[in-house]
């Protein structure tokens, strides 16, 4: 029996769609429970490939016969040496065409919304990593929010639907993953916008992006307007598209909130976080939909895959906004926190310009979830 | 530390450094100890937790210049 190959889009189809598929994870232990693939209907098994070396007679009877199987490992040759002994056996199944990695790394465009005067929004789903990033359309031209390092993705995707970027924006400097703003930006001349106050020790040019600053967007009049929200970092600004869209950064998300502690203190940046959800998300209209720049667990996704709500939704159901009491705020975001995403550090060097390390380097320090939120 | 053999996986990606450490560790008489060397970033969980399930035991490990060395005692 032929070994097939699956690819991370098919995985993400499979998940989007709700159907059924058996994984047999053959990383470590440790590696699987720290990170893997899930869906609504999604089976696992985690048997170290390491343990398999001998012939794989023992795991035959755990492995479904009425469903798709993919073996997946970190990188790739360990799944495949383990599907062909499974095949070898007579098991029909599949490996994930560059494994863990791959799934890291692979994005999901969606279209958000058509808006006003012709234009589109999309979002970027980064399904294995939970980032989100966003493209705004209208008119030939383009504008890339808060891009992963996956630029081809972005500038590909702008050329086909021939537009040409012209903005780039970061609402903040990640701390869990590398962002492409900077090379997007010199790639097609666009103009890279930082919250200057998150970019006082980055090493290139870009523009500040300032509390009320109006970019537009095609000649069609696409407003992004910048609103100060700090809180997650010092400088975290969110955005308001054509007056509906609110792209909240790493400050709100669907069913948690932006942790305060992994560029200072978690401390010094309590009250500015409590500010922007308590105060300033709340001068504005109920209707806008947030757009994060993150998720964390798949009950996040909408039914075509979005990850988006009504804020007045978020008032009623987010257990970060419901908070009343001020002093037990600050214990919920300043202790118990998650563990922090990996090479957090490291990345945000890295996202300054401080640091360059290689492509083989940067996937590594990006593996795992990206720990930005508390619930 | 006095190894019985060293055994050089550098280069190698998963899974191979540790389908070579289970080769050469069969080879070698209950207490001797094996040196490997790898660059692999995955060996290091990898032959880890291998260790630990095959009974044998990870004395050192040190990390110099990108190459990761080990140190196992055949069980």
């Amino acid at each position: 029996m032929t070994v097939k190959v699956m690819t991370a889009k098919e995985i993400t189809r499979k998940m989007m769609n709700k159907e059924e598929l058996f994984i047999l994870d053959v990383r470590n232990q440790d590696a699987f429970q720290d990170w893997h693939i899930e869906g609504e209907h999604f089976g696992h098994l985690n048997i170290p490939y390491f343990e398999l070396l001998d012939g794989v007679y023992d795991i035959l009877d755990q492995l479904p016969t009425d469903k798709d199987i993919v073996v997946v490992c970190a990188k790739e040759p360990s799944s495949v040496m383990v599907a062909d002994m499974l095949s070898e056996q007579g098991v029909d199944v599949a490996y994930l065409q560059g494994g863990m990695r791959a799934w890291s790394e692979h994005l999901e465009p969606i279209k958000v919304a058509d808006l006003n005067d012709g234009g589109e929004l999309y979002q970027f789903v980064r399904i294995g990593k939970g980032c989100l990033s966003y493209m705004v359309i209208s008119d030939g031209e383009a504008a890339v929010i808060d891009p992963t390092r996956m630029v081809e993705t972005f500038t590909d995707f702008a050329d086909e639907l021939d537009a040409k970027i012209i903005h780039v924006i970061d609402t903040h400097l990640h701390a869990d993953h590398i962002s492409g703003g900077r090379n997007i930006a010199e790639n097609t001349n666009a103009t890279y916008f930082l919250p200057p106050k998150d970019a006082t020790e980055v090493t290139y040019p870009y523009q500040p992006l300032e509390d009320g600053k109006i970019l537009t967007v095609g000649a069609t009049t696409i407003d992004i307007q910048a609103l100060y929200t700090p809180g997650h970092t010092i400088g975290s600004t969110s955005f308001i598209i054509d007056e509906q869209y609110l792209l909240t950064g790493d400050i709100l998300f669907i069913d948690s909130i932006g942790r305060p502690d992994l560029a200072g203190k978690a401390e010094d940046w309590v009250t500015d976080l409590r500010d922007s959800l308590y105060r300033r998300y709340k001068e504005l209209s109920e209707d806008f939909i947030v757009l994060p720049a993150h998720f964390m667990k798949i009950e996040e996704l909408n039914e075509d895959g979005t990850v988006a709500e009504r804020l007045g939704q978020l008032y009623v159901d987010n257990h970060g906004l419901n908070v009343e009491d001020e002093a037990t705020f600050r214990t919920l975001v300043t202790e118990n926190l998650p563990p922090q995403p990996n090479a957090f550090d490291e990345i945000r060097q890295t996202n300054m310009g401080k640091k360059n390390p290689e492509e083989d380097k940067q996937r590594e320090m990006e593996i795992g979830p990206n720990r930005c939120a508390i619930q | 530390m006095n190894a019985a053999k060293v055994l050089d996986v550098k280069g190698l990606a998963c899974p191979m450094p540790i389908v070579k450490t289970k080769k050469a560790m069969q080879e070698l008489e209950s207490g001797d100890i094996l040196e490997v060397q790898a660059t692999d970033q995955g060996a290091k969980s990898d032959l880890t937790a291998w260790t630990k399930s095959g009974g044998h035991e990870l004395m050192q490990e040190t990390e110099e210049n990108g190459v990761l060395t080990f140190w196992i005692k055949k069980e």
